[in-house]
C-alpha cells in the first residue's frame, strides 16, 4: 500500500493509494462543486450537470459514452452532494487507460440544447420520485430551518420550478466557472499503475485551461426551530432533527463518529435499546456529516403516528441524559471495536478506498491510510466524546416532523 | 463450505436455515419474520442485551433476512473474531430463548416494517408484482400481513422454530482469512449436535387472482411487469440471465437506452431475474409521473417483446465484460463471496468457483442465447401498477 501524488502544470492534482494485491482499481474525478456553490436562479444545476456529463462530448454521443463504459466492464456512476460532484468507475487493471479516457472526456461535455431539454424530464422525474418517498423532501427543509440562508442548506436536486426554468446557457456558464483543472482532481485506489496514470491524465487533461475558482464559506450560524408538516397519505410519522456537528477540518470529528455510534447506531446503541428493540420505532439513528466549515449531527426517526410524540420525548431524553451524565467506558470500547471493524471491512474494496482517499483529499488535501484511521479512532477518549457533547449539544436542534399528525404536543 | 482468501483481513459467513415465509401458516403470515427477530432476543447463556453487546464487541457487521424458503443470518468481522461470532450464532439457531416477555416487542418490530413499506411505493409495487406473478406461497412478501402478525402467539413461534430451524437444509458459507482445519473443528463442536427434523411436505400451490392496479396517492405511477423464466439450477439459466442482462445490465442496455436515454420517460427502470429453487421470473420495474406512465409501460413492454427477436453479438460482448469484471470484484468482498457460496450450495448442491463461472460466461454466444429465446420467448406476462389511476394493459397480456 503506498500513496502517490502528482500535479499537472495546469494545477490538476492526481492522488492514489496503490495496492498491488488488489484485483481491480477505482478511478474518480472529484469536482469541488455542489449545491452550496449555486444561487437561487440555478438551484439544482450541479446535479443536472452531472447527468449531462453522460449525454455526449465532442468525441462521443450519449450512446457512445454508455456503450464504451459497458465495453470495458466498468461499474460506474456519479453523484452530487452539497459540496462535490464525483464521477467514478471500478475496472480491471487492463482498462485503466480506457477508463481515464472516458472519465476525462465526459468532464468536458458538449451540453447540447436538445439533450438538455430531454434530460430535464429525467431530473424532474427524479425530483418527483424523492417527493413520493420518505422523508418527502424534509431533509432539505430541516437544513433550511437550522442553517437558514447558509449555502450548505441548499437543495442538491433543486425544485420542479428551478429545474423547469433552467436554461442551457446558465448551465454552460456554471460549468465554465466550476470545472477548471484547479477545482478538479483525480483520485485512484487499488491496482493502480501510477506513472502511467499521470501520463494518461496529462495527455487528456493537460490542455484544460486553468481558471481560479473560489467558494464562499461563510461561518455557519445556526438557530433552532420546530416544524410539523401534515401529510395525510403517509402511513408512518417521520422525525428529522439537525444539530451542529464538527466540520471536516475539526479534530473533533472522530469523537463525533464514536458518539454517534454510541447513541444512535442502527444496532446496540442507546436509541436502538430505547426505541427500536422494544418495537416503538421502525428506525432511529444518529449520524455525523462533515462539510467545509460546517458539520451536522442528523437524527432520523420513523414510527407509527400514535407513538411519535412519546418517541420524540424519549429521543430528547436520551440526548439530555448523554449531555448530563456522559457515556461509559464500556460503551466507548464497544463503539470503537465496531467502528474499527467497519473501517477494515470497508477497506477491502478498492472502490471504498477510492472514496476515502478522494474524500480526505477533497476536504483536507491529506492522505490517511487505514492504519491512520484505526490509530486515531483508538486514541479517542471519553473526554473527547464528552467535549463534543458539550460544544455541540444534541438538544440544541432543529426538528421537522412529517406524517399524518396534524398536531404535535411534545413536552420535551 | 469455506473459501479461504489469505490476503483478506476479514472473514464473513452466511448461515441459511430452511425457514422461509413460504412456511408461514396462511393465517400467520409474517411468522418467520417474528421468529427471526426473536432468535436474537436471547440465546444460550446470553439474554437479549448480552447477545447484541457481545456481537457488537466482536465488531460483527450483521444482517438477518427472511426469504421465501430460508432465513439468512450473515455477518462479517475481523478474521480473528470469526470463531467467537459463530459460537454465538450456534446458540441463536439452536438454543434461542424465544422469550414470551419479548413477543410484543417482536410483534411491534414486524408491524413497523409492514407499515414502513406502505410509504415506499416502489417496494410496495414490487411486493405486489411478485405476489401476482407466482402461485402462492411463492410470491409472498417476507414481512407478511398485519393480521398474521397480530394473531401470532409465542407457541406459534416456538412451533415454527422446532420444525424449520434444523441442520438438514441448513447451509453455512464462509469466505475470508480462515484456516479450514480449525474452522471445521469449531463448527463441528458447536453445530455438530444439532438434531435433524423431518422436513414437512412441500407446500400446496394456489394461483393468485388479484386485479393488476393498486390505487396509491402520489406524484408517480409505478409499473411492474413479470414473465416466467428458468431457475438457477436449470442448464439454461445463464442464457436466460444473459438475455435479461441485455435488457437491463449497464447503461447501454435496452431498457435504459430506449425508455430513459432516448425518451426521457423516467428516472428508474430495471429488470432482473429473480430465482427460487424450482421457479423463476423476470421482474421489470419503472417509476414515472402519471402523464408519462402509459408511454413508459408501452415502450417497456415493446422491449420485452423485441427480446423474442434475439440479442446481438455486440450487446453480448459488453455484457460479458461487465459480468467478468463483476466476478473478479466479487473476490474483493468476503461478505459477497460467503453469500454466493451458500446460495450456490442451496441451488446446485455444490459451489461454482469463479474460474468455472468465468468459463461458462466465455462460452455464451449470441446463438446460444437466441436459441434459448426461441424456445422460451417472453410470454405469459403479469402486470401490476400502483398509482393514482390504472393504465391500459397491452392486449398480449
Amino acid at each position: 500500500m503506498n500513496f502517490r501524488s502528482a500535479t499537472l502544470d495546469n494545477g490538476l492534482e492526481i492522488v492514489a493509494e496503490c495496492n498491488d494485491t488488489a484485483h481491480s482499481l477505482g478511478l474518480g474525478f472529484f469536482v469541488r462543486t455542489g449545491a452550496r456553490d449555486e444561487i437561487d436562479e440555478i438551484a439544482g444545476v450541479s446535479h443536472f450537470l452531472e447527468h449531462m456529463a453522460f449525454k455526449g462530448t465532442r468525441r462521443r454521443s450519449a450512446e457512445d459514452v454508455n456503450r464504451d463504459f459497458d465495453e470495458i466492464g466498468a461499474h460506474y456512476n456519479a453523484f452530487t452532494s452539497e459540496e462535490n460532484t464525483v464521477y467514478y468507475a471500478s475496472v480491471l487493471p487492463e482498462y485503466q487507460e480506457a477508463c481515464i479516457d472516458l472519465l476525462a472526456d465526459i468532464l468536458r461535455p458538449s451540453l447540447r440544447e436538445e439533450d438538455f431539454d430531454l434530460e430535464k424530464n429525467v431530473i424532474l422525474e427524479e425530483i418527483q420520485m424523492y417527493a413520493d418517498q420518505p422523508p418527502f423532501g424534509m431533509d432539505d427543509r430541516v437544513k433550511e430551518i437550522h442553517f437558514q440562508r447558509h449555502p450548505i442548506a441548499r437543495s442538491v436536486l433543486g425544485t420542479v420550478d428551478s429545474i423547469g426554468a433552467l436554461r442551457v446557457d446558465q448551465m454552460r456558464d456554471y460549468f465554465a466557472a466550476r470545472y477548471s483543472p484547479r477545482n478538479v482532481f483525480v483520485a485512484a485506489a487499488g491496482r493502480v499503475d501510477f506513472d502511467a496514470l499521470v501520463r494518461q491524465v496529462n495527455e487528456r487533461c493537460g490542455g484544460w485551461a486553468p481558471l481560479d475558482v473560489g467558494r464562499e464559506a461563510p461561518p455557519a450560524a445556526s438557530r433552532t426551530g420546530f416544524e410539523l408538516v401534515a401529510r395525510e397519505s403517509s402511513t408512518q410519522q417521520y422525525i428529522l432533527q439537525l444539530a451542529d456537528g464538527p466540520s471536516s477540518e475539526d479534530a473533533d470529528r472522530y469523537a463525533a463518529k464514536v458518539l454517534c455510534t454510541i447513541l444512535g447506531d442502527d444496532s446496540g446503541s442507546r436509541l436502538y435499546w430505547t426505541l427500536v428493540d422494544p418495537g416503538l420505532a421502525e428506525t432511529a439513528h444518529l449520524s455525523h456529516y462533515e462539510y467545509q466549515g460546517v458539520g451536522m449531527l442528523f437524527t432520523w426517526l420513523a414510527c407509527a403516528p400514535g407513538d411519535a410524540v412519546a418517541n420524540y420525548e424519549k429521543l430528547m431524553e436520551v440526548y439530555r441524559a448523554a449531555e448530563a451524565h456522559g457515556v461509559t467506558d464500556v460503551e466507548l470500547r464497544q463503539a470503537k471495536s465496531k467502528v474499527k471493524a467497519r473501517v477494515v471491512l470497508g477497506s477491502e474494496r478498492p472502490r471504498n478506498r477510492l472514496f476515502s482517499v478522494g474524500g480526505n483529499w477533497m476536504q483536507r488535501r491529506e492522505y490517511r491510510s487505514v492504519a491512520n484511521d484505526l490509530a486515531t479512532l483508538d486514541a479517542v477518549t471519553l473526554d473527547d466524546v464528552h467535549a463534543v457533547l458539550a460544544r455541540r449539544p444534541l438538544t440544541r436542534c432543529s426538528t421537522v416532523t412529517i406524517g399524518p399528525l396534524t398536531q404535535f404536543n411534545a413536552q420535551a | 463450505m469455506a473459501e479461504p482468501a489469505p490476503s483478506a483481513e476479514s472473514a464473513a459467513f452466511t448461515l441459511l436455515t430452511p425457514c422461509g415465509c413460504s412456511n408461514d401458516p396462511p393465517d400467520r403470515l409474517g411468522l418467520a419474520g417474528m421468529l427471526c427477530d426473536l432468535t436474537l432476543r436471547g440465546a444460550g447463556p446470553r439474554d437479549s442485551r448480552a447477545l447484541i453487546d457481545d456481537l457488537e464487541n466482536l465488531g460483527v457487521e450483521r444482517g438477518e433476512s427472511v426469504g421465501i424458503s430460508q432465513t439468512s443470518f450473515s455477518g462479517a468481522t475481523l478474521a480473528d473474531n470469526l470463531h467467537d461470532a459463530l459460537t454465538i450464532y450456534a446458540d441463536i439457531v439452536q438454543r434461542p430463548r424465544l422469550p414470551s416477555d419479548q413477543l410484543e416487542a417482536a410483534r411491534l418490530v414486524c408491524l413497523q416494517e409492514i407499515r414502513g413499506v406502505e410509504d415506499e411505493p416502489a417496494q410496495k409495487l414490487m411486493d405486489e408484482l411478485r405476489r401476482r406473478a407466482y402461485p402462492d406461497p411463492w410470491g409472498r412478501a417476507s414481512h407478511g400481513a398485519e393480521a398474521g402478525v397480530m394473531a401470532a402467539a409465542i407457541d406459534d413461534v416456538r412451533r415454527m422454530w422446532t420444525r424449520f430451524y434444523r441442520p438438514n437444509g441448513a447451509i453455512l458459507g464462509i469466505a475470508g482469512k480462515v484456516d479450514w482445519e480449525s474452522l471445521v473443528d469449531h463448527v463441528e463442536t458447536h453445530f455438530g449436535a444439532w438434531k435433524t427434523v423431518e422436513p414437512p411436505a412441500s407446500a400446496q400451490e394456489t394461483p393468485v387472482d388479484a386485479s393488476p392496479h393498486i390505487d396509491f396517492e402520489g406524484n408517480q405511477c409505478h409499473i411492474g411487469i413479470a414473465f416466467p423464466s428458468v431457475p438457477y439450477r436449470d442448464e439454461n439459466y445463464l442464457q436466460a440471465w444473459a438475455a435479461v442482462g441485455v435488457l437491463s445490465g449497464g447503461m447501454s442496455s435496452r431498457l435504459f437506452t430506449e425508455v430513459r436515454e432516448k425518451r426521457g420517460l423516467c428516472y428508474s427502470i430495471s429488470a432482473s431475474l429473480h430465482t427460487q429453487l424450482s421457479r423463476a421470473r423476470v421482474l421489470c420495474y419503472a417509476g414515472t409521473t402519471v402523464e408519462r406512465a402509459q408511454e413508459t409501460l408501452d415502450v417497456t413492454f415493446a422491449e420485452l417483446l423485441r427480446l423474442r427477436q434475439g440479442v446481438e453479438q455486440a450487446e453480448l460482448e459488453r455484457l460479458k465484460a461487465r459480468i467478468k469484471s463483476g466476478l473478479i470484484m466479487q473476490q474483493e468482498s468476503t461478505s459477497a463471496r460467503s453469500g454466493s457460496i451458500a446460495r450456490d450450495w442451496y441451488h446446485l448442491g455444490r459451489v461454482r468457483s469463479l474460474d468455472e463461472l468465468g468459463a461458462m460466461v466465455d462460452a455464451l454466444t449470441a446463438q446460444s442465447i437466441n436459441q434459448y429465446l426461441d424456445e422460451h420467448p417472453p410470454a405469459d406476462f403479469t402486470f401490476a401498477t400502483l398509482g393514482p389511476q390504472p393504465l391500459a394493459l397491452p392486449a398480449a397480456a
